[in-house]
């Protein structure tokens, strides 16, 4: 019964495309979102705690490595929001055709970019606008 | 001929015993995420992050209470669901597989309670 059984999911049997990239990306993403979640906790902690604790917190996220994590993370997140909808309109039976397929990858990849730039210039006016 | 039960075909609930329900809370977790995170997101953008009093009397108030805690229970059990399928693709070892979902499903319950518990501490106090 324990014989070596193919188990999905099997990769190597299709021809690379870059819709694929976009599905593993998905799951990349979802991934970070997770790691995102406790940093979200984290943060909401720290303001639980008190002013220290909280000053303490925000400090963290204002190093550069921090920042660069934020970046990351905000396209990461912008990403994983706008193909979620892409997945869901998916799951409704519309758009599974391959060239609409494609159209919508590459217009969630442009949605990405310009949601990762709005919300790093927003954010960066609510970080630096301290009291 | 089927060798399956008359009953579990009526259940129709498959061999891992929960039928589609894991596939749809995916759903339901998504499409509620979709204006709970965007709502979040953007109202942290119009804040001064920087003033612990600005957050505190934001998260303070019991719409805003309720909303953050629906949003931090809701991407706990989304991520819980996401995170399970990745490690049931891609680790194949029974006894790592069974350690990392455990691991997980703790990791998911206890942020999930820590959210919940900070935001009712801000609101409360």
């Amino acid at each position: 019964m324990n014989a070596p059984r193919p188990l999905s999911p099997h990769l190597g049997v299709y021809k690379f495309m870059y819709t694929m990239s976009l599905s593993i990306l998905h799951r990349i993403t979802g991934l970070a979102a997770a790691f995102g979640f406790l940093a979200l906790v984290w943060w909401l902690m720290a303001l639980a705690t008190g002013p220290d604790a909280y000053a303490r917190a925000m400090q963290c996220l204002g190093t550069p490595l921090s920042k660069l994590l934020l970046v990351g993370f905000t396209f990461s997140f912008v990403y994983h929001f706008c193909n979620g909808i892409r997945h869901l309109v998916w799951d409704t039976g519309r758009g599974l055709e391959r060239a609409q397929a494609r159209r919508s990858g590459a217009l969630v990849v442009v949605a990405a970019l310009l949601g990762t730039a709005l919300v790093v210039w927003l954010g960066c006016r609510a970080m630096g606008a301290a009291p | 001929m089927s060798l399956r039960t008359p009953l579990g075909r009526v259940l129709g609930k498959g061999s891992a015993g929960d039928g589609v329900g894991h596939w749809w809370m995916q759903r339901v977790t998504a499409v509620a995420l979709l204006p709970l995170t965007a709502w979040f997101a953007i109202s942290l953008l119009g804040k001064q992050l920087q003033s612990y009093e600005a957050m505190r009397g934001w998260l303070g108030q019991p719409w805003v209470a309720v909303f953050a805690a629906l949003l931090v229970s809701t991407i706990a059990w989304h991520s819980k669901l996401g995170v399970q399928v990745v490690i049931e693709d891609y680790v194949h070892g029974k006894g790592g597989k069974t350690a990392l979902l455990l691991l997980s499903t703790f990791i998911h319950v206890a942020a999930a309670a820590a959210g919940i518990f900070a935001i009712l501490r801000m609101a409360l106090a």
